[in-house]
């Protein structure tokens, strides 16, 4: 199994152990709905190392992410992020990532931990009439997300960056504990919240781990595991690839429109198809529901519409901050108004599901 | 709560003798693994029972498990505190975070389950995996 550089930390922390997409990660440390809870209140920090960095450079490089994105990136600024669809030829999912302009020259995208060899050959494959150096330097990088309402102030007693005045979705180059490091207001919880981008050993990965565990006791901050990471996102409808976004469902269909720019300069993988599907209309689209009755909707139980097989749950849970049954799932597009009434059967049972608006949690700016 | 007055099955239940009845948890080991349980799926009293029939779901956030009848014989009554505090079963495993009660059939069935000192041993093979 591969350890991240920060992977002695989670021994220190006690944290529970399990296998993701081939790495050693904690699940929880002090416990699922503690860490969640705290991320909403407090503050969670979280090893994401996991997740992998491939950079774009040269003279063509943004003609060449702009043929692969389905967002305009040529919108972007130094020091400016974007969310965008990494997409096949029919518009769906190959990947979903965060594009960072460094300069005119030069991206970091930063991908899916079970997606990096994929795309990165995807990537290759698909620039190379191009101008643009594509390299995949995951094994180089850790990543650290400090998450919740006190992750401003936490990570500012490490870093010389002014977190601040920083905005959401953009990035700042400093020092953090003394090692050079990229700094973005972004994360996937649905607070406010930064992710760190550093290169070093193990020793001083690990050190940064528990030196912000230890001081983020000051602020009733706590390391938190894959666990919180994923009832943290749900809650917040952050798409997961894998469950609610693949490749056999659309950017259309996923709800993803605004990461869609059919307009942009340069025509990109998966436009056509997509211009297509926009004109024809969608015949599904991923909702988000509420169980009526108790139980919990996971991943991959089944749905009954109108007495009729559709699908399956594509993420669900028992949402630990807002205390109820939450799910995502791709409905018939003439079935999928809020307050809609659907089923899903849970271990033979069949459970009322109601659809509602989402996100099902968002927070107080 | 005596431990060691109790039995044990392989799948970490814990099963308390109370004259010709049975009252059935799951264990400290089980609850840490299933972490925050948030709804218990409790049977309806009367339900008849085969030794390894599923009789209750517990759901935490992270998965939802089976509870099995350890013996055979008929529910007496389930542990409808559960319904309000699902949380009793992270809280108590051993005490007020009870599953269940049943009728036993063949007292020898019991004869079947570990005493603590070999669930402990049980417990130590796992965590040597």
């Amino acid at each position: 199994m591969k350890k991240t550089k920060i992977n002695e930390a989670h021994y220190v922390l006690k944290g529970k152990m399990v296998e993701f997409c081939g790495w050693d990660l904690p699940v929880q440390y002090s416990g699922l709905n503690t860490e969640h809870v705290a991320v909403r209140t407090t503050g969670g920090i979280f090893d994401v190392s996991h997740m992998g960095e491939i950079w774009f450079r040269g003279r063509e490089a943004l003609r060449a992410l702009q043929h692969l994105i389905s967002n305009d990136a040529s919108k972007l600024l130094p020091g400016r992020i974007q969310y965008a669809g990494l997409l096949t030829e029919n518009g769906c999912f190959v990947d979903d990532l965060l594009v960072y302009m460094i300069r005119e020259d030069e991206y970091l995208l930063v991908v899916n931990a079970a997606n990096i060899e994929k795309d990165f050959l995807w990537m290759k494959k698909h620039s190379a009439g191009f101008d643009v150096q594509i390299e995949n330097r995951s094994e180089e990088y850790s990543q650290i997300a400090v998450q919740g309402p006190v992750a401003e102030k936490l990570l500012q007693e490490f870093t010389d960056i002014d977190l601040q005045p920083m905005g959401y979705y953009h990035f700042a180059q400093g020092r953090v504990q003394g090692m050079d490091a990229i700094v973005s207001r972004t994360g996937y919880t649905g607070e406010d919240g930064f992710e760190i981008y550093f290169k070093s050993d193990a020793a001083a990965a690990s050190k940064l781990f528990l030196d912000l565990a230890g001081k983020g006791e000051k602020y009733d901050a706590l390391p938190a595991g894959l666990g919180a990471r994923d009832t943290l996102r749900l809650e917040a409808k952050m798409a997961l690839y894998g469950n609610d976004i693949d490749d056999s469902h659309t950017v259309l269909e996923a709800d993803l429109g605004w990461i869609l720019k059919l307009k942009k300069e340069e025509p990109f993988i998966g436009q056509e198809a997509l211009a297509r599907q926009k004109q024809e209309g969608i015949r599904r689209k991923l909702v988000g529901f509420e169980l009526l009755d108790k139980g919990i909707a996971r991943h991959g139980y089944p749905i009954r519409v109108d007495g009729r097989a559709f699908g399956a749950v594509t993420s669900g849970t028992f949402a630990p901050f807002l205390k109820k049954p939450i799910g995502l799932a791709y409905l018939p597009v003439e079935h999928c108004a809020v307050g809609a009434e659907f089923q899903v059967v849970i271990r033979e049972k069949t459970v009322n599901a109601r659809i509602v608006e989402t996100p099902f949690y968002k927070r107080n700016k | 709560m005596a431990k060691e007055n109790l039995l044990y099955s392989k799948d970490h239940e814990w099963v308390r003798r109370e004259g010709d009845t049975v009252v059935i948890g799951v264990t400290d080991y089980a609850q840490h693994e299933l972490g925050d349980v948030v709804f218990v799926d409790l049977p309806a009293a009367g339900k008849e029972l085969k030794k390894g029939d599923p009789v209750a779901n517990i759901e935490s956030v992270k998965a939802v498990s089976d509870v099995y009848a350890p013996v055979s014989g008929k529910v007496i009554e389930a542990n409808a505190k559960l319904n309000d505090s699902p949380e009793l079963v992270n809280q108590d495993p051993f005490g007020e975070g009870w599953i269940f009660k049943m009728s036993v059939e063949q007292a020898s069935e019991l004869d079947e389950l570990m005493d603590l000192k070999k669930y402990e041993e049980y417990l130590k093979g796992i965590a040597g995996e």
